[in-house]
């Protein structure tokens, strides 16, 4: 198992405010990982602070090579695709553009092509959709959109801040279940930061638990779950 | 009845130029969030760059040529000198910033140039187009050189991937970052061409109002009309409103009793206030919903 992202001691600030105090993980290549925690504990954070989108003092390594002080745009073209809260949707556009933003750093024209006949594949729904505007899809919908226009970088990572925000429970199943299938099949590693800590505990093999700013507990995702302990005091289940 | 098509003609080809500058307005509010108020003097000196070369002897659309090429870069520099720093700082600082600029190229074109009032060529010729009376050769021009550009300027941003890079950098930046585009850049590629746009305005209507430095005070109301009317978030609406508030301003002028060639620019002025009191967001614009 090599590693494919280190953090080490990350201490993250939105102005004069801590958000994160020293915090250190890593994520295996292949892996999918969870980061759970209360909302404010800082999982938005430490996806932001990889992303250089946050001030940030500390190391992250990705691949072995440091991304501090690099541009958030030049970061993704390292092959991390960050889908934000939010989705971050561009609205006003179509959802095949969307899916061509997705691609915008790649060169070769016949690969998004065919790249995005393989979403419409994943998620027939966005097919349907192709020339409608991004803006009109459903929660449920964009989130799969969004997941598909980062999959559009052919990513070695993917960062997901919190896909079961606002969605139907039996959608997050739907997407939660493709995640899984995109980091089997696919062989892309995932950090997914989650509210709904069980259901990232079923999906994640490797999960970490935050609370204000620092990693609290750390192990394997079934060992975490099978903990009551940790469930009740931390996870709220 | 030919009074009145007349009247329409004329303000379409003045509607043309409208739409340009409403257009470079557009284009770098979209950018920044803020008007530029020196569109108006960037094209004045965009005019003037390509006089003097014609006077240097350097055939029409050479000129031209070498003029946008100018524009572009220039409007580059003035976003990477003066605004990118500006990026962060408070409205009013902007304001002051597009203020000084005003006051620099206005100047620097006065110092330069002098302050007396230049004829300026037109390729087109002035001759009745196509034998009507209607309208005039350089009318026609301005019209074909303006449809020209628009549909350039739709292709460039519907299908190629730039333009779709920075129609995305415009609408939602922070995500545009996460797919790898470097927005600081799409903003001042976005100057670049606005300023090019307010060149191709500046010199197809120097042959109208004659060349001297305060020829687009004017022209800049004008497109600012044009802008609040179409909704300033929508490039398509500055187009629509540049055309109506040129074909306003001739109806107005000839069958309003009293409003004649003088009172025409309170007009605009007027159209202004009256959009932004009765539908803020323009006819095709926005609302824009923010969260504080």
């Amino acid at each position: 198992m090599t590693v494919l992202l280190n953090v080490k001691d990350l201490r993250a600030y939105y102005g004069q405010v801590q958000a994160l105090h020293g915090l250190s993980f890593s994520l295996n290549e292949g892996s999918l990982t969870t980061l759970l925690g209360a909302n404010g504990a800082g999982k938005t954070t430490t996806l932001r602070a990889i992303c250089n989108m946050v001030r940030s003092t500390g190391g992250i390594e990705f691949d072995g090579k440091p991304l501090n002080n690099r541009s958030t745009e030049s970061i993704v073209r390292f092959g991390i695709a960050h889908v934000p809260q939010g989705r971050g949707t561009f609205t006003t556009m179509t959802v095949e553009e969307n899916l061509q933003l997705g691609a915008i750093t790649r060169k070769d024209n016949a690969g998004i092509v065919s790249d995005i006949e393989r979403m419409y594949a994943h998620f027939p729904v966005l097919k349907q959709r192709h020339t409608q505007q991004a803006g009109t899809l459903s929660g449920g919908e964009q989130q799969m959109l969004a997941v598909a226009r980062a999959l559009m970088l052919r990513p070695r990572l993917m960062l997901l801040d919190e896909p079961s925000f606002g969605l139907a429970p039996l959608v997050v199943r739907d997407l939660f279940g493709i995640l899984g299938k995109i980091n089997r099949e696919d062989k892309v590693s995932i950090l997914v930061v989650e509210q709904n800590a069980q259901l990232a505990l079923e999906l994640a093999d490797q999960a970490y638990v935050i609370e204000t700013g620092r990693i609290v507990m750390s192990g394997n995702a079934k060992d975490i779950a099978n903990n009551e302990e940790i469930r009740k005091s931390y996870l709220g289940y | 009845m030919e009074l009145f098509t007349n009247q329409v003609l004329a303000g379409i080809a003045t509607g043309a130029i409208y739409a340009c500058m409403a257009l470079a307005v557009v284009m770098i509010y979209q950018a920044i969030d803020h008007l530029n108020f020196a569109q108006g003097e960037m094209a004045m000196f965009s005019t003037f760059i390509s006089w003097q070369l014609m006077q240097w002897g350097v055939p029409y659309w050479g000129a031209f040529l070498i003029t946008l090429i100018f524009s572009f870069f220039a409007g580059i520099a003035i976003e990477r000198i003066l605004f990118k720093p500006l990026a962060k700082a408070p409205v009013l600082t902007n304001v002051a910033g597009f203020i000084a600029l005003f006051a620099i190229i206005n100047s620097s074109a006065g110092l330069i140039w002098d302050f007396t009032i230049k004829q300026y060529p037109t390729p087109f010729g002035s001759a009745p187009f196509l034998g009507s009376q209607l309208i005039s050769t350089h009318q026609a021009g301005m019209i074909g050189v303006t449809v020209l550009l628009l549909l350039a300027l739709y292709f460039f941003f519907q299908y190629t991937r730039i333009g779709l890079a920075m129609r995305a950098a415009a609408s939602v930046p922070e995500s545009a970052r996460l797919v790898g585009i470097n927005t600081s850049w799409m903003i001042a590629l976005g100057w670049g061409m606005a300023t090019a746009i307010g060149a191709i305005a500046g010199m197809l209507i120097a042959p109208v109002v004659f060349l001297e430095p305060n020829m687009m005070g004017g022209v800049l109301i004008y497109g600012f009309a044009a802008a609040v009317l179409g909704g300033l978030t929508s490039p398509f609406g500055a187009v629509v409103g540049g055309f109506l508030v040129g074909i306003f301003e001739n109806l107005a002028g000839t069958y309003i009793p009293g409003v004649g060639n003088e009172l025409k620019l309170p007009i605009a002025l007027a159209l202004i206030i009256s959009v932004l009191v009765v539908k803020p967001a323009g006819l095709f614009g926005r609302h824009i919903v923010k969260r504080v």
